[in-house]
């Protein structure tokens, strides 16, 4: 087979999916108001047979292509299927959503697997330019959901906002990039990785490795990064929020372990304390101003900024178990994530929304399950066990009391402690207080029995937690 | 077939009744509940029944061990691993029976959300019942944390006026101590390559090491305890819990801490133990003189007990901590086996009485809706046979010479005359303090003439109410007239585990 084959090969699943993209675009265009269920079912076919052509294709060793700009290994096979899973539910979760509101339906899907091209792009990058490709893809992708509400002027401001902020990100991530590129002479995250002890004193070394690491925390919105987070999660769409706290975040992670060890994995001891300061600030911040917060969209935005300070903490270890860890968190966290904004989407009945903490109130008169789901999966947040969210808490904590970094770890348990306060007080609402409007929900059969199995996921899994850690340990071979 | 998996069982059995329960539905479905309920928690009776049937005497061994593959990645190794002792055998009857009475006496108090009601108690009942039996320390903090969700809503929903600021206090004060427990956990895990409680036993911890990790420990048992000053959400949780949250409470989730100290700290951190013993018996005869006089002071019947909770659980404490002071001062530890074995079987007479008084106030409770001592007076004129259980409760609480109160209260002063006089003169105030507060309550609630008309429509209990408080009357004369085979069963574990804390873990030269 010629090597182009070989290679193109490798991409297939990317090429497979742009395909199957532009196909449910052009569709899209020609389907009349009332038939678009058919959008939304080839959004859902292209994601299966990405999901199908990933693990066709799977070599099971690493091997680059594209002159070393592009690289399949197991772990960005595993987060890839993990990204295609999770916006397949988002898909689901939003379907009804997008129904019933003034919002193009195709533009999302379409969009939305854009954004999952680019997070696949981003996954696999093996060269700095791959990065921002496949990371300006998902980010345009993402503005452009942001505003798709258009009539909407707090959709509007938030997307507004967040392209500037997100330009601004995405330049000092390039500049970063040049100086690296200017210091080492290559693109190839590989190359850099073994050129980078010879300068490791170099100040402007230095200067890149912090920009790249600005570029990275503007892409997780960890603290003093994190401005646009909570204003875009609040102004966008609950669909639209759900997409972006989701998958993203799996994507956020791949472009740290790309950029930070496979190709600065040297300056380590350099990054690191960047990063302690990093995720300190982002569970302090997070967890304190989540609890001051009445709109359910912004309090998990918060909540978002406290997981990203504690996933950081896994990588700070800096071993193989480490960045497991992060990775088991990153993965508990979008699955989490993705069935409490499932939540309030499945809370918003037809032109309400449940955006506000009250519209939670007396959840257990009207719905005994669904209460029941959101409180595993608001236990699970609060990492309180045996729910997946304790054991994801736990790996990390233990990789950090591995390395000895004993106070750290403390430090972060008493932010959890602060983190459980606004948990709690959700429960509290469901259980506690009575219901405002006595109205049964409205609930199509499919996101019914989706989120059951996705609140049960977070109650089973947790009891049993090896095979989902087993894949995230096998993908950090121990160096 | 059933020897080798009787922890699962009693394990397992209460939380898959609580599912089924859950199952029932709504309210409309509520003698379901109740009944189903009722032949769960039956059922893990009989279990516990045959457990303390067949379990030898006469070892420290653990027994009834079930060991399986938990979680096995990596460098994490954490198993199934169940098995009890002398130490956690007896508690682990006490909740069977405790969860028993709670169900009995929710059987018609409790209309609203009947299935829920009782599922949280069987949930209750099954995570309890695995914080006694794990050897696993991860598994061990599961069951530990898991258990606050359900007592977390009993209080949230079935509980007073001020339920959600007690609940949520209680539930966050709890977390805060046991987070820090986990990284000691985390901390030894790594030391020795996995969970093992009983290797944690074994393992040799530097100085620092042990006092870090046994502060560490302290904060997560001395809030359950819990141990004065980190007190205070205790009253606040019994006030506002539903009487069944409030038996619970008392008769086994403040046991969980002490027999935390039994399980983790004692035996993992024998030197610092020894170090801190003056801090920690301190912090016990503060709880019990202060608190006494605390209790005192209240006007509400359930505070009042909640703070003679807090004051009896420092008797625990002490009994537990006064190892090495025994040693110092006899030059051997004789008598310090007494010390912790009396301070056992206060924990379970406390169990008893405690829970036995919270329901005597939920009695009343449930016919006057009022807790003040001053709403009552002359309860004896209207409610003859309901006067008899509360005066014997509280002589019990007392310590009265025959009820299983005085045993233990009395085999800890005993022990700590042996230590040191004045520890055990400070103990001892308890007997006058204990007496003054609870019996001068009796007097205020239960003589005197009748005090109003409310009083004055008391109908007297009914059979239901009858059958549970006779149920721990029998309990509280058996344990104060013969509470040999509770010793027995704990002799030879606790013979050992003095054995085991006074030898020094230091590593040579450390």
């Amino acid at each position: 087979m010629p090597l182009i084959f070989t290679q193109l090969q490798l991409a297939l699943p990317e090429i497979v999916l742009l395909g199957s993209t532009c196909l449910v675009l052009i569709v899209d265009l020609f389907v009349s108001e009332r038939s678009r269920g058919i959008t939304y079912i080839l959004a859902q076919m292209a994601l299966l047979a990405v999901f199908i052509t990933l693990l066709a294709t799977s070599v099971g060793k690493t091997s680059d292509a594209f002159s070393h700009t592009f690289v399949r290994d197991a772990l960005g096979d595993t987060l890839k299927l993990f990204v295609a899973l999770s916006c397949s539910v988002v898909f689901l979760y939003a379907k009804n959503y997008l129904k019933t509101r003034d919002i193009p339906f195709g533009e999302f899907y379409v969009l939305g697997l854009f954004g999952v091209l680019g997070m696949m792009i981003l996954i696999s990058a093996a060269s700095l330019l791959t990065v921002y490709l496949g990371l300006e893809l998902l980010s345009l992708s993402m503005y452009a959901m942001v505003a798709l509400q258009r009539d909407s002027v707090t959709a509007s401001e938030s997307a507004m906002k967040y392209f500037v902020l997100g330009a601004i990100a995405s330049g000092m991530l390039l500049y970063g990039m040049s100086m690296i590129y200017g210091m080492t002479g290559s693109l190839e995250l590989a190359t850099i990785n073994t050129k980078v002890l010879e300068h490791q004193h170099d100040i402007v070394m230095m200067f890149g490795l912090v920009f790249v690491l600005v570029g990275i925390a503007f892409k997780f919105g960890a603290v003093p990064f994190h401005m646009w987070v909570p204003d875009v999660y609040q102004g966008s769409a609950t669909a639209v929020t759900l997409y972006i706290g989701t998958a993203p975040k799996i994507a956020a992670f791949a472009m740290l372990i790309r950029l930070l060890v496979d190709g600065l994995l040297g300056l380590q001891s350099e990054w690191r304390d960047i990063v302690i300061v990093i995720a300190i600030a982002s569970m302090a911040i997070g967890n304190v101003v989540a609890i001051a917060q009445s709109n359910i969209k912004r309090m998990l935005a918060y909540s978002t900024i406290s997981h990203v300070g504690f996933l950081m903490l896994g990588v700070l270890a800096g071993t193989p178990e480490g960045f497991a860890s992060a990775m088991f968190y990153t993965l508990v966290y979008t699955l989490t994530a993705l069935g409490s904004f499932g939540m309030v989407i499945l809370m918003s009945g037809y032109g309400f929304e449940a955006e506000h903490l009250d519209s939670f109130k007396g959840l257990n008169q009207r719905s005994p399950w669904f209460a029941f789901i959101m409180l595993i999966l608001m236990f699970s947040m609060a990492g309180v066990p045996p729910f997946l969210g304790f054991f994801a808490k736990f790996m990390v904590l233990k990789s950090v009391v591995a390395i000895d970094l004993v106070w750290l770890a403390a430090l972060a348990v008493v932010f959890s402690i602060v983190g459980a306060f606004y948990y709690l007080r959700i429960v509290k609402l469901m259980y506690f207080d009575t219901a405002q409007d006595s109205h049964s929900l409205e609930i199509s059969t499919d996101m019914r029995l989706l989120m059951s199995v996705n609140g049960l996921l977070v109650l089973l899994l947790g009891l049993k937690p090896d095979w989902i850690l087993d894949l995230c340990i096998r993908v950090f071979p121990l160096a | 077939m059933l020897d080798s998996h009787l922890l699962s069982l009693l394990i397992g059995l209460p939380l898959l009744g609580g599912m089924l329960v859950l199952a029932t539905g709504g309210d409309k479905n509520a003698p379901e509940a109740r009944v189903l309920a009722l032949v769960c928690s039956l059922v893990v009776l009989g279990l516990s029944v045959v457990l303390y049937q067949k379990f030898a005497l006469g070892t420290s061994k653990m027994q009834f061990v079930e060991l399986y593959d938990w979680i096995r990645v990596g460098s994490l190794r954490a198993n199934y691993h169940l098995g009890v002792d002398g130490i956690s055998m007896p508690l682990i009857v006490l909740t069977s029976f405790m969860t028993l009475i709670v169900v009995i006496a929710g059987w018609e108090v409790i209309q609203y959300k009947v299935a829920q009601y009782m599922a949280s108690f069987l949930f209750m009942q099954g995570l309890m019942n695995g914080v006694f039996a794990a050897l696993d320390a991860a598994l061990f903090y599961v069951f530990w944390e898991a258990m606050l969700i359900p007592m977390f809503i009993v209080i949230g929903v079935w509980g007073g006026p001020r339920r959600v600021y007690a609940t949520i206090k209680f539930f966050l004060y709890t977390f805060f101590g046991s987070v820090f427990m986990l990284i000691a956990l985390l901390y030894l895990a790594i030391q020795i390559g996995g969970f093992d409680i009983l290797q944690m036993h074994s393992v040799k911890l530097s100085m620092q090491e042990q006092v870090l990790i046994f502060i560490a420990f302290l904060l997560a048992f001395a809030v359950k305890v819990p141990m004065w000053p980190v007190h205070t959400w205790l009253p606040d949780a019994h006030v506002e819990a539903p009487t069944g949250g409030s038996v619970i409470l008392a008769a086994i989730m403040l046991k969980l801490g002490a027999y935390g100290f039994l399980r983790f700290s004692l035996p993992i951190t024998p030197d610092a133990s020894q170090a801190l013993d003056g801090l920690m018996i301190s912090l016990s005869l503060i709880a019990v003189v202060y608190i006494g006089f605390v209790a005192l002071a209240q006007q509400d019947m359930k505070k009042l007990i909640a703070y003679s909770s807090i004051s009896h659980m420092g008797f625990v404490t002490l009994g537990f901590f006064i190892v090495w002071s025994i040693g110092r001062s006899q030059g051997n530890y004789h008598g310090a086996v007494m010390g912790i074995e009396g301070a056992m079987v206060q924990m379970i007479s406390h169990g008893f009485v405690s829970g036995a008084m919270f329901l005597c106030v939920g009695v009343m409770y449930d016919r006057m809706h009022s807790r003040m001592i001053n709403d009552y007076g002359g309860v004896v004129n209207t409610m003859p046979v309901f006067a008899a259980f509360a005066v014997l409760f509280a002589m019990a609480n007392a310590g009265l010479p025959g009820t299983s109160g005085f045993v233990g209260e009395f085999m800890v002063i005993l022990s700590s005359f042996k230590a040191n006089f004045w520890y055990a003169f400070a103990a001892a105030s308890t007997l006058v303090l204990g007496a003054a507060y609870t019996l001068w309550m009796v007097k205020r609630v239960i003589f005197g003439a009748v005090a109003n008309d409310r009083v004055a429509k008391l109908s007297d209990i009914n059979s239901r109410e009858f059958f549970f408080l006779g149920l721990l009357s029998l309990m509280v004369f058996v344990f104060g007239l013969y509470p040999a085979p509770l010793l027995d069963a704990m002799d030879a574990t606790v013979t050992d585990l003095v054995r085991h804390i006074t030898q020094s873990k230091l590593l040579p030269g450390g």
